[in-house]
């Protein structure tokens, strides 16, 4: 489970001052279900999402991730999370098993269990044709199923996606969907940050719209609908964000 | 603290520092090659140019002398010299490399040689050109020669002897052990060399696992691992560590083997010639011990400045353009200490690099100042300490880690 409360960042810019990227959120995901944090580029999902997997500290507020503090116990709290994003690159110069079984010894494996999960992972993601190819001389497709073999070796019950489908091709992109929805059908508590509309409607159990660093509405989509009284997601997004930004410009 | 996180970073680094092309050029292929190419390629190239230059028989021009017809014609007679019509342009036939030299005979020379008045003999030549140089010594020995061979004369016309122009002979006699002349030869070298390829040894690599980690976007990767940001700054410092004194241990064996091949193939090629002047590289194991022994804290200073400030770069590229200036802040110091005359004081002992360079040229000529050991050792252990305090604070920075 994952449970934000009042997480807020501020970053100081020399030309702009303080920015406040992220503005006192919160919200709670449920094992067993997909959150959607959906916003435009720049309104503060990264920052979010970074701060509850422990890259980035919260400025204010906290966040409890499976029962651990994001602040107090980071090192705990990444130990319970697969992180994915277009951003969390491969080793060039590792093969995709040696890329994997780092991971899984970083997260405390022992090497008996390490190969087992290996093995297991490997085959079910149909891997063993590349496993011993290096990362760099992998397809796109192949590098997508080394990164989930990666989030996945040490069987985290939170998974933390952000924009992963960023840039990639239909296929690829349907890969992690998949991917996706196959966590949250083996109980995990899956958060996942995206400005496709779609995929936040294919996907999603509770959508949150953040705009401007603040978490403007959150619900599931049926409740969206009947807040909103719009049928169409897109419509609902710019019925919420709207006033805000015409509010931002006006400043 | 866990030791077992360090080494799985510190494992992995290696793997892909070994399949690095850049960090194994930089780390084995330069040092290895660096002296062999420096003592045997530029040496053997020099040493040939040399030898012919020397077989060349270069021309002379002789101007004057016409009232000197002997010693035109006893000049003439010298074998190994070339001698040519006087053209009028003769200078710029020298400076156009035609001509080696022209001879200048003053008027009157065997005259005034009779009567006993001095004269010069003028050579004209092309300074440092290396066949008008050859030429003029070839040309100035003759003349030396016949100098003697005049004033022997005259010595016997009044029944003198040779003595009275040196009445005692003078030597030189070295009592150094051949381990001090050696540090007093190639100590500062040899120091410097260390010193500059530890630093260099570990700028590829600081590079490639800071900023170019962040360039390939593995950085977002390895922070959401559970791994702690001290540990796995530390695994990259031990490799980063480890490339450094790779590459110095490999350049000063390369050195050596260099060095000693250079040396039996001169004692080869030069066998049954004068001994005089040979050189005998004389460095003691326990030199060498030492020299590691100190180059290790300024090369973990080296190895964890150069992660800090690789790491405030976004690129490869922008990194080098911080690292490259400060190889000459290392070059400096460490040229420095080459100097004649530059001795270790209590104050430059706490100078970082420079105490360090002119530490080592003590410890390859066989001295050992405990004292100044002492304090060079505390204070670079204690300067590296500072840069990897600062490289740890670096690696939890945000706004370092994604500055954009």
């Amino acid at each position: 489970m994952i449970e934000a409360r009042g997480l807020s960042k501020r970053f100081h810019d020399k030309k702009r001052g303080e920015i406040r990227a992220v503005d006192n959120v919160s919200f709670t995901c449920q094992p067993g279900r997909i959150y959607g944090l959906l916003g435009a580029n720049g309104a503060g999902k990264t920052t979010t999402l970074r701060m509850l997997a422990t890259i980035l500290e919260p400025t204010d507020g906290t966040a409890i991730v499976c029962g651990h503090d994001v602040v107090e116990q980071p090192e705990k709290v990444r130990a319970n999370v697969g992180f994915l994003s277009t951003a969390t690159s491969l080793y060039p110069r590792l093969t995709a098993q040696e890329l994997v079984e780092y991971f899984g010894r970083l997260n405390g494996l022992d090497e008996a269990t390490l190969k087992k999960r290996v093995d297991a992972i490997f085959s079910r993601l149909d891997m063993n044709g590349f496993r011993d190819r290096l990362c760099d001389k992998l397809s796109t497709g192949m590098k997508q199923k080394t990164s989930i073999a990666r989030t996945l070796v040490h069987d985290p019950p939170v998974m933390i996606f952000d924009e992963p489908t960023n840039g990639l091709d239909i296929m690829s992109a349907r890969t992690i969907t998949a991917f996706i929805r196959e966590c949250r059908d083996n109980g995990k508590t899956v958060i996942f940050s995206t400005h496709i509309m779609s995929e936040v409607e294919k996907l999603c159990d509770t959508i949150g719209i953040i705009h401007d660093g603040k978490l403007l509405t959150e619900g599931t989509l049926a409740q969206l609908r009947d807040q909103h009284h719009e049928q169409v997601l897109e419509e609902i997004f710019v019925k919420v964000v709207a006033p805000h930004f015409v509010h931002a410009e006006a400043h | 603290m866990s030791l077992r996180n360090i080494a799985i970073v510190y494992k992995k680094e290696l793997t892909e520092a070994l399949r690095d092309r850049r960090t194994l050029i930089s780390t084995i292929v330069v040092p290895l090659l660096a002296f062999p190419v420096m003592t045997i390629g530029f040496g053997g190239a020099m040493f040939s140019l040399m030898n012919k230059a020397e077989k060349e028989i270069p021309k002379v021009i002789v101007l004057g002398g016409g009232d000197s017809p002997r010693v035109v014609a006893d000049l003439k007679k010298l074998e190994g010299l070339q001698f040519v019509d006087t053209p009028a342009n003769w200078k710029d036939r020298i400076v156009n490399k035609e001509v080696g030299v022209a001879v200048q005979i003053p008027d009157g020379f065997e005259a005034n040689l009779a009567q006993q008045k001095s004269d010069t003999v003028k050579i004209y030549k092309y300074e440092n050109e290396i066949k008008s140089e050859f030429a003029a010594n070839n040309v100035e020995k003759a003349f030396k020669k016949y100098s003697e061979s005049i004033v022997k004369d005259r010595l016997a016309a009044k029944n003198l002897p040779t003595s009275v122009l040196s009445p005692f002979a003078i030597k030189q006699e070295n009592v150094a052990p051949p381990e001090k002349v050696s540090g007093a030869a190639i100590g500062g070298f040899l120091g410097y060399i260390v010193i500059l390829l530890c630093f260099q040894g570990a700028m590829t690599p600081a590079i490639d696992l800071s900023a170019g980690e962040k360039e390939r976007g593995t950085m977002e990767t390895i922070l959401s691992s559970p791994i702690s940001r001290m540990h796995l700054v530390l695994g990259k410092f031990f490799l980063v560590l480890t490339a450094a004194i790779t590459t110095a241990a490999l350049a000063v064996t390369s050195m050596a083997v260099s060095f000693f091949v250079t040396q039996k193939f001169h004692a080869f090629s030069s066998a049954g010639a004068s001994n005089s002047g040979s050189f005998q590289l004389h460095v003691t194991a326990g030199a060498i011990f030492s020299i590691f022994l100190m180059a290790l804290p300024l090369a973990v200073m080296f190895s964890a400045g150069l992660l800090t400030i690789a790491l405030f770069a976004k690129s490869h590229k922008e990194a080098q353009s911080y690292i490259t200036p400060l190889v000459f802040v290392v070059i400096i110091p460490a040229v420095a200490a080459m100097l004649p005359g530059v001795e270790l004081t209590p104050k430059l002992a706490l100078v970082p690099i420079l105490n360090v360079s002119l530490l080592l040229k003590d410890l390859i000529a066989g001295t050992y100042h405990w004292n100044s050991i002492a304090i060079i050792f505390l204070s670079t252990c204690a300067y590296a300490a500072v840069a990897l305090f600062l490289a740890i604070k670096m690696f939890q920075r945000e706004s370092v880690l994604f500055r954009s």
